[in-house]
């Protein structure tokens, strides 16, 4: 019966009396517990992540009108692990003049910072690894291991297309984390906390009600930050082939293939976390923690359709479109909703919590609608400077 | 226990499993590297000169702009944690905060460093 | 020996010889990436010392940001600046008698101090460190001085290195 309300501490406290009853040190058993734990949940998500192949592939034919995998087992279930197969039988190479200890690193490193991102993830009340005081920017930081797996990957092939890859992907990650710093700043002011704990805890109302246009904003720059469509003009295959990842195969790329796909739904996790009330629906989280975990599972796939849905239907952008997107429009945006936000948030402080939420919801509004009108003014007179004044065109009429 | 653990386990197990997946494909991978396969792969023409190609200074540029705002924004979090119990003053120093970098901003754009030219 | 300890003593080396070998090796890239090792174990040891903010905070500044610039500042020069030269200074050993004069002092200051060996009392439970940190910044009987001004330092940061960049231009 306590192992379906508490299934973590009951595994735990049952381990913990089979080790000592072992002879075992108090200290290493928790150590070994917490291992298996980690080891446990590690698993899981690379399970998971075979099947995101498989949904990532079944979901893109869906959108270009195709059926996608369906010839190795039931509706082509099969085909990840074919494709692993294939993955682990393929030469192991590495191109000449090849830096080799940071072209194996790079990889390792790659796949690595996307299953930290873990640590921090709340599956249920009670099931969730660690709830450090300062998730948000471990989140971040996570990020910047990411980063640094891209640049040694680029660096260490020896190859132009890499380098270049490389280089635009960074210029891109490092660019858009501006408007995601400014972002996670707004559930943080609302919530009190930078606990992802915290801020689901906080979310009587989801966040996405109060703070819409953040929630918008952090999906544009989480998107960027992982480099698909319409930002991975690192891989562009016109022009890169591949990017920074083209002199890789095998289980090598494997690893950056399996760590994007999970990546991303992590990000789907992330904006479920920040935004849309994480394991929290009508108190179902209440009833079991299996059902807590349920909920973010599900919610953490629909953040990963909506990522897939923008990819597969939004064309590649150039990178001076999109490092001036980011620096002139969306840096500015959020910064100015920040400021919007934390002031409003102050000043509806108190009032009941209808006219709280309409009036921050009113607030976003506000801010992207001045937002917009500024950019459409902007980009009137940009235009009437190349093309001419429209008096012109207008007399024609 | 420390918290920070956990965070080392991951690290750990996180490395673990690309490097098992990486030794298992090395063990049972064939290995037949000779000098044309492992050439650099530029789409099938031979390679000019070095990888080591000149890159702009743009991308030096934001990245310093980054670090700029990355340190703006370690200041700020402890700020709007605590946001809530402090009241007006704290809202307006906060504002003041970015401002002052957001004017930095204004300043770079204005310099015409933001363009990608 | 405590758990702790050993760990600490792995972290430190480790973090010695990156930053040795950050010095030492001739490849401009791996110094940075011996560089970020080096940092890295910082972070750890302010994770160990229960100063998970710092300890976050030091990867995300100085390996994110920091990190990415000097390589992105190293591929802006030319490759045959890169391995070639003498890798000391003929000055070397006053570089090398500042260093060792800096540690006896700070060994010198650090043992003279009585809170040295005792031992660190335990954090309260529900210790909000990051709260505390944002109460002090905004507090005017504290920091909110020195938090302005760290803006204003920011702001001419940035202010300095667009106006070197740009005259470079």
């Amino acid at each position: 019966m306590n192992f379906w309300n508490d299934p973590l501490k009951t595994a735990a406290d049952w381990l913990m009396g089979v080790f000592t009853g072992w002879g075992m040190n108090e200290v290493a058993a928790q150590v070994l517990i917490a291992f298996l734990g980690v080891l446990l949940l590690i698993t899981l998500l690379m399970v998971l992540d075979i099947f995101l192949v498989w949904i990532e592939r079944k979901v893109v034919a869906r959108f270009q009108d195709r059926l996608g995998p369906n010839r190795v087992g039931p509706f082509g279930l099969i085909q990840p692990f074919a494709d692993i197969v294939k993955l682990l039988i393929k030469e192991d190479f590495t191109p000449g003049g090849a830096d080799k200890v940071v072209y194996n690193i790079a990889p390792m490193l790659s796949m690595m910072s996307v299953l930290i991102l873990w640590a921090i993830v709340p599956l249920a009340p009670v099931i969730l690894s660690v709830d450090l005081n300062v998730g948000l920017l471990y989140l971040i930081a996570a990020g910047a291991i990411g980063t640094l797996s891209i640049i040694m990957a680029g660096w260490a092939s020896n190859n132009k297309f890499a380098l270049i890859g490389a280089f635009r992907q960074v210029a891109v990650m490092v660019s858009f984390e501006v408007p995601m710093l400014a972002t996670l700043l707004i559930p943080t002011i609302l919530s009190g906390s930078m606990g992802l704990n915290g801020i689901v805890q906080a979310q009587n109302t989801w966040f996405v009600f109060i703070a819409p246009l953040a929630a918008l904003i952090f999906l544009i720059a989480a998107i960027a930050e992982l480099g698909r469509a319409p930002f991975d003009l690192s891989e562009g295959e016109s022009e890169l082939v591949s990017g920074y990842n083209i002199e890789y195969a095998g289980m090598k790329f494997g690893m950056f293939y399996a760590g994007e796909l999970l990546h991303a739904f992590t990000f789907g996790g992330f904006w479920a976390i920040l935004f849309f009330g994480g394991y929290r629906f009508f108190g179902l989280e209440q009833v079991s923690p299996f059902l807590a975990v349920a909920v973010m599972v599900f919610k953490a796939m629909i953040g990963y359709w909506i990522i897939m849905w923008i990819k597969y239907t939004m064309m590649r952008i150039r990178i001076d479109h999109m490092l001036a997107f980011n620096w002139k429009f969306l840096t500015p945006v959020a910064f100015v909703l920040l400021m919007v936000v934390a002031l409003a948030n102050a000043l509806l402080a108190g009032t009941p919590t209808w006219l709280y939420v309409s009036g921050m919801f009113l607030s976003n509004v506000l801010v992207a609608w001045a937002a917009m009108e500024v950019a459409r003014t902007v980009s009137r007179r940009e235009r009437e400077k190349v093309e001419g004044p429209k008096a012109v065109a207008e007399a024609h009429h | 226990m420390n918290e920070w653990l956990y965070v080392l386990l991951f690290i750990v197990v996180g490395l673990i499993i690309p490097v098992g997946a990486i030794g298992v494909a090395w063990i049972i991978s064939p290995k037949k590297p000779n000098p044309i396969k492992s050439e650099t792969y530029e789409c099938g023409i031979e390679t000019v000169g070095d990888s080591w190609v000149q890159f702009k200074a743009q991308y030096y540029i934001f990245a310093l702009v980054f670090l700029v705002f990355d340190v703006e924004a370690v200041f700020l979090f402890p700020w709007a944690v605590k946001l809530g119990q402090l009241g007006l003053y704290a809202v307006i120093e906060g504002i003041i905060f970015i401002l002052i970098l957001v004017a930095g901003l204004v300043y770079t754009w204005r310099k015409g460093m933001l363009e990608w030219a | 020996m405590t758990a702790e300890q050993i760990v600490f003593l792995i972290v430190a080396l480790v973090t010695l010889g990156s930053a040795f070998m950050v010095v030492t090796t001739r490849n401009l890239i791996h110094a940075a990436l011996w560089l970020v090792a080096t940092l890295f174990g910082v972070a750890v040891v302010y994770a160990l010392l229960n100063a998970g903010f710092l300890a976050v905070v030091q990867v995300v500044v100085y390996i994110g940001a920091i990190a990415i610039l000097f390589i992105f500042a190293v591929m802006l020069t030319r490759k045959d600046a890169r391995d070639s030269g003498p890798q000391t200074h003929k000055n070397w050993w006053v570089g090398a008698l500042l260093a060792v004069a800096s540690y006896l002092g700070l060994s010198a200051l650090v043992l003279g101090w009585s809170g040295s060996s005792k031992a660190a009392a335990g954090l309260p439970s529900g210790f909000d460190a990051v709260g505390q940190l944002g109460e002090a910044l905004t507090s005017p009987n504290a920091y909110v001085l020195p938090f302005e001004v760290a803006s204003v330092l920011l702001l001419a940061a940035l202010v300095g290195a667009v106006y070197v960049a740009f005259n470079r231009k």
